[in-house]
């Protein structure tokens, strides 16, 4: 057993004397990698995608409507049939949900311009198209609002020259972009009555300089996607058929 | 009965000596080379396909498929390769609407990931979403700074891990975004946001004194840089409050960078910080080459970005 204290020494001396040498990094490289055509694909990885890209595809394209036209949003200057369309069918889809949670009507609905992604093409409509006019994930909320920050809202939107999709407000503006009439049910906004306004999470967030939300305790998240309402919207017309309105006009002419 | 275990274990050891190449006389160390390949990606988002001919911006780019041909044919060139995410690999195209992450857990698990940490869009389908996906992800979630102690993801996240390739001891740990204000509580629930620069120095602590590691990576979704926003922390500013990483992985802001970032850290030491933009447009490749020979380590490292 005398020899053992000798032994050991050994062994940590392989372990630690000589086992591996340490290594001092030396050198760094680094680059990007373009994934481009220039790839070769692989075949089993690409065998696994295809049967969820084929179900996929044939649900997208399963025809939900009709579309009577061609609508695109620079079909207007301050409203549009597409985005008349896409304000009155949140309004269509989102008010039964808001009124069986708390027992109150929207009073107003407020999209972007920017938001409308893609035209809607006559004939067919699909869960495509839902996804082509709204790949985003946008989701709605009603916001409380008091006539004061409705003020700021409609003086917004006679600024923007845009036409943002609304549904339920009626807005004229005159030629210096100054708002003649705003009415909401056909009536004025008072400055103490509360309204409840239909609008996502980008624009409440301030999205497209839209500030006039905030600070603001009193939201409502319908935890409802903007493209799914549509996609219930298709589900329940048969064909869509939207024009150009009233809600948003400028008026000319003192007699017009 | 202990001497024999202890002849035992030195034939081993000799053997293994012997298989290395070094000689019991002789304790001159031969040469001695190690490269570690690593690839990342970031903010995926559901990007399967290749983008159509008619895309505007990315026409025929990307495509898992071909990401995969690109892995193997690295890894076959070196083994000691791994395979990282800096985190949303969920949303922005109907593979997530329709399967909820599914499919890219299972691709990113055939093409033999790694690792992840986790983004912000992570949570799209709530925390309970991204959980309900976990079984399809054959590779580890690292996240250092959410504490997840209180919600359904509780244990299902690593605060780091230790990979070894070729005796290299790669310690990789991550970060995530604050979530509120960026994400509906609903959907994030009670995961607690830590402190990134205390979390990093906890982490750089543990792996590189504990676990002793010779690299470590951060795994990254803060975001590159906020210019507009001079407080807020990102890659860069973590990197230079920092030390002991060696390179910062990074996501969320979607930046294409022409090269990887050099910063230098808070001891004056260069180090990377690297994002390759967004849906797999781009793979990221780090090569860290490590060598016996001391003489070279005399003039320090050098990187070539
Ligand atoms: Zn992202």
């Amino acid at each position: 057993m005398a020899f053992k204290p000798f032994f050991f020494g050994l062994l940590l001396v392989f372990f630690f004397g000589c086992k591996e040498p340490h290594l001092y990094l030396t050198k760094i490289e680094g680059k990007q990698i373009s994934i481009s055509d220039s790839l070769s694909t692989n075949n089993e990885i690409e065998a696994f995608i295809k049967p969820y890209r084929s179900h996929i595809q044939k649900d997208l394209d399963s025809v939900l409507a009709y579309s009577a036209g061609t609508y695109t949003k620079s079909d207007g200057d301050f409203n549009t049939a597409i985005g008349n369309f896409m304000a009155d069918a949140v309004f269509d889809e989102a008010n039964p949900i808001f009124k069986k949670r708390t027992g109150k009507n929207i009073d107003m609905v407020l999209l972007n311009h920017g938001g409308i992604r893609s035209i809607m093409s006559k004939g067919n409509v699909t869960t495509r198209t839902a996804f082509e006019l709204m790949p985003f994930e946008n989701t709605l909320l009603v916001v409380e609002m008091k006539g004061t920050q409705m003020d700021s809202l409609i003086a917004y939107l006679s600024k923007s020259k845009k036409a943002h999709p609304i549904s339920k407000l009626k807005l004229i503006i005159d030629t210096n972009f100054n708002v003649v009439e705003a009415t909401i049910n056909g009536k004025n906004i008072e400055d103490n009555n509360t309204y409840y306004v239909a609008t996502n999470d980008y624009l409440f967030n301030g999205g497209d300089n839209m500030t006039f939300f905030k600070p603001n305790n009193s939201v409502h998240d319908l935890n409802y996607k903007i493209r799914n309402a549509l996609i219930d919207h298709f589900k329940k017309v048969d064909t869509i058929s939207p024009v150009r309105d009233d809600r948003f006009i400028q008026k000319t002419t003192k007699n017009n | 009965m202990k001497r024999r275990d202890f002849l035992q274990k030195t034939s081993v050891a000799t053997g293994a000596l012997t298989l290395s190449g070094f000689g019991l006389q002789s304790f001159s160390i031969p040469v001695k080379t190690s490269q570690i390949t690593i690839l990342h990606t970031n903010d995926v988002h559901s990007h399967i396909d290749v983008f159509g001919p008619e895309d505007g911006r990315n026409a025929n780019k990307g495509g898992v498929a071909r990401r995969a041909s690109l892995i193997e044919s690295i890894r076959r060139e070196n083994p000691n390769t791994l395979l990282l995410d800096a985190g949303d690999i969920f949303q922005g195209t109907p593979y997530f609407n329709y399967y909820g992450g599914e499919l890219e857990f299972k691709l990113m698990s055939m093409l033999k990931y790694d690792a992840s940490t986790i983004g912000n869009h992570d949570f799209d389908n709530g925390i309970d979403g991204l959980y309900a996906q976990l079984p399809h992800a054959k590779f580890d979630f690292i996240c250092s700074n959410y504490d997840f102690s209180n919600t359904i993801m509780d244990t299902h996240s690593k605060p780091y891990r230790v990979f070894k390739k070729d005796n290299i001891k790669i310690g990789v740990f991550g970060l995530g975004i604050e979530l509120e204000g960026l994400v509906d509580k609903n959907m994030y629930k009670e995961t607690k946001y830590l402190d990134p620069i205390e979390t990093a120095q906890e982490m750089t602590r543990i792996l590189k004194d504990d676990e002793a590691c010779d690299l470590i990576i951060c795994l990254s979704h803060l975001g590159y840089d906020f210019k507009e926003n001079p407080n807020k922390i990102s890659d860069l500013k973590l990197a230079a409050a920092t030390k002991n990483i060696d390179l910062i992985i990074g996501g969320h802001t979607h930046t294409f960078l022409s090269k990887p970032t050099i910063v230098k850290n808070i001891e004056g030491k260069n180090m990377l910080v690297n994002q390759v933009g967004c849906y797999g447009i781009n793979l990221g490749r780090i090569d860290f080459y490590f060598d016996s020979e001391k003489n070279k380590s005399a003039h320090g490292t050098s990187i070539t970005v």
